[in-house]
């Protein structure tokens, strides 16, 4: 039942964007999701839309995957794409009562749901591509200039991994205690608020005993293993920037000067 | 009443590339008052076979009927299924919630729908049943040691009145002590209760001393399905899927072809005792 939920689903294949350095993911992640809201005319709509379906063209990931991270916010999609097609003050092209479709609510709409749509597959790219493990070593890399204003970030790294890999072993557990509750009569699918609120308390306490046991066993064996935090600690394989990711940042950048550039600068 | 099993298969997140049948179709018939070991290596679908008999889990295809009504069918009345079918799961002391022993005992027949009164009695008479002393009744049950917690929750089941109980591994991570506590808990409540008892188990000793019937399930089917004399006399096969026969019967084997003239279909560590004084005897 739990199970269907997926988050932060990682693709397993190999391709070029697998391959590359999580650092180039995250910036360019980073630089994809400004661009979104810098551009503003339909070139830079264009470019967008060309730079993400190469990229997801360049991953391997079936489309399928993309859009399925889509489903999430189908209904953030409908209401941001009708509230701005009816409630936009300008040329009106169309009116019911109070209701009217203005030429400005047209383009506001359907950029807003555009903007939507790219950000959720922007960053699903990184998710999809990209390891959970990878992704915070490139965080703590990426991050490591703020150990000068003494910042923990190996250890909020650390713990970015360990909660990222707790998430299944949870949803597993809540799964299995559900479970349980059910075959000793527990009611979870109750529609009475109160009853559904009072019928949490069976899950919810034996899911954060058992979320402490973990964390405590987790701990003692970290400890076990001499684990003293990050100072002098080095890495089994340790992020070297490679050609391909320097071609990458090329790449990115090119397309934040083709989207400054076409997009809000150049008039047609 | 009995449990049957006809041609049940189940395939997990079927339609997707990570789809697995777990179990392929299985069919068996459990009589009233049966004691019957369900036997396999791990990811034989033992757990998920326990799972359809009170209805947590649907079969993608096949029926399951429980007293002759088809448990899957949209107006059968589930809740008191698992009234009926109660089920221990694995590791059944992670469910515990409650502050004291007491009240999470009377969790299930609270829920069943019995009155105040009947709920506390049914608690207090399972409570008695699994040896739980007066004086702990009402303290927290994570105060306990892992034998009582284990004994708790599954009074927590015993106290919905079952008629049958399903038990999956509920000797998992317990010491010997503890093993033997416990399964001489579930045998006395079998002869005594007159419930009819599933023992899941991967450990052919843990059954070998207690169960009337072995189902053994490898990948998903039912592999054999016998008295445990029957089962064990196959222990070459069994070896084969990963399982072992009691330590008696390899013993009793070695004897026999050193010359003794023992019966190598014993079982029980005093059945063998039995037969090797007899023919040292001779």
């Amino acid at each position: 039942m739990i199970r269907d939920i997926t988050i932060g689903q990682y693709y397993s294949t190999d391709s070029l964007i697998h391959r590359l350095d999580p650092r180039v993911k995250l910036v360019g992640t980073l630089c994809y999701i400004i661009s979104l809201f810098l551009i503003n005319n339909w070139p830079g709509y264009i470019i967008a839309t060309a730079f993400l379906f190469m990229v997801i063209a360049l991953s391997r990931v079936p489309v399928k995957f993309m859009v399925r991270g889509l489903r999430a916010i189908v209904l953030l999609l409908i209401i941001a794409g009708v509230v701005n097609l009816f409630f936009t003050p300008g040329e009106e092209l169309w009116a019911w009562k109070k209701l009217s479709i203005t030429k400005e609510g047209i383009t506001m709409a359907s950029t807003m749901v555009l903007r939507l749509i790219f950000l959720i597959m922007g960053s699903s790219i990184m998710t999809l591509t990209t390891t959970p493990n990878n992704l915070t070593d490139g965080l703590e890399k990426g991050l490591s200039f703020l150990k000068i204003f003494k910042a923990p970030v190996h250890e909020m790294a650390m713990m970015m991994s360990i909660a990222l890999r707790f998430i299944p072993i949870l949803l597993e557990e809540t799964d299995k205690i559900m479970k349980a509750q059910i075959a000793r009569g527990a009611d979870f699918e109750s529609k009475n608020l109160i009853k559904k609120a009072k019928a949490l308390v069976p899950l919810l306490v034996p899911l954060f005993v058992s979320a402490f046991r973990r964390a405590n066993d987790l701990a003692l064996a970290m400890e076990a293993r001499c684990y003293r935090g990050g100072d002098g600690r080095t890495k089994m394989k340790p992020l070297i920037y490679k050609k391909a990711d320097a071609a990458a940042y090329l790449v990115i950048l090119l397309y934040m000067i083709a989207c400054i550039y076409f997009g809000r600068i150049f008039k047609f | 009443m009995s449990i049957i099993l006809d041609h049940v298969c189940h395939t997990y997140e079927s339609g997707t590339d990570l789809k697995s049948d777990a179990l392929k179709d299985v069919s068996f018939k459990i009589e009233d008052g049966e004691f019957v070991g369900l036997i396999g290596h791990t990811g034989s679908g033992k757990s998920t076979l326990v799972q359809h008999l009170n209805g947590l889990l649907k079969p993608t295809s096949g029926n399951i009927y429980f007293d002759g009504a088809d448990i899957n069918d949209s107006d059968y009345d589930r809740k008191n299924l698992r009234r009926q079918v109660g089920l221990v799961f694995q590791y059944p002391e992670h469910q515990l919630f409650e502050a004291d022993v007491f009240s999470d005992v009377s969790f299930g027949p609270k829920n069943m729908g019995f009155d105040k009164k009947e709920a506390e009695l049914t608690a207090y008479s399972a409570l008695e049943m699994v040896g739980i002393p007066h004086d702990l009744f009402y303290v927290s049950p994570f105060d306990l040691s892992g034998g009582q917690k284990r004994r708790v929750a599954i009074a927590g089941v015993l106290a919905m009145k079952p008629r049958v109980l399903v038990l999956d591994e509920p000797t998992a991570g317990l010491d010997p002590a503890g093993r033997d506590e416990i399964l001489s808990l579930i045998k006395k409540l079998h002869d005594e209760n007159k419930i009819t008892v599933i023992l899941v188990s991967h450990s052919m000793e843990d059954v070998a001393n207690y169960v009337d019937r072995i189902i053994v399930m490898n990948d998903g089917s039912v592999y054999l399905d016998d008295t445990p004399r029957n089962v064990f006399s196959h222990y070459r096969e069994l070896e084969s899927i990963g399982l072992s026969a009691p330590a008696v019967t390899y013993i009793l084997g070695a004897l026999q072809n050193k010359g003794f003239n023992v019966d190598t279909n014993a079982t029980t560590i005093d059945e063998a005792l039995h037969t090797i004084l007899h023919a040292l005897k001779a």
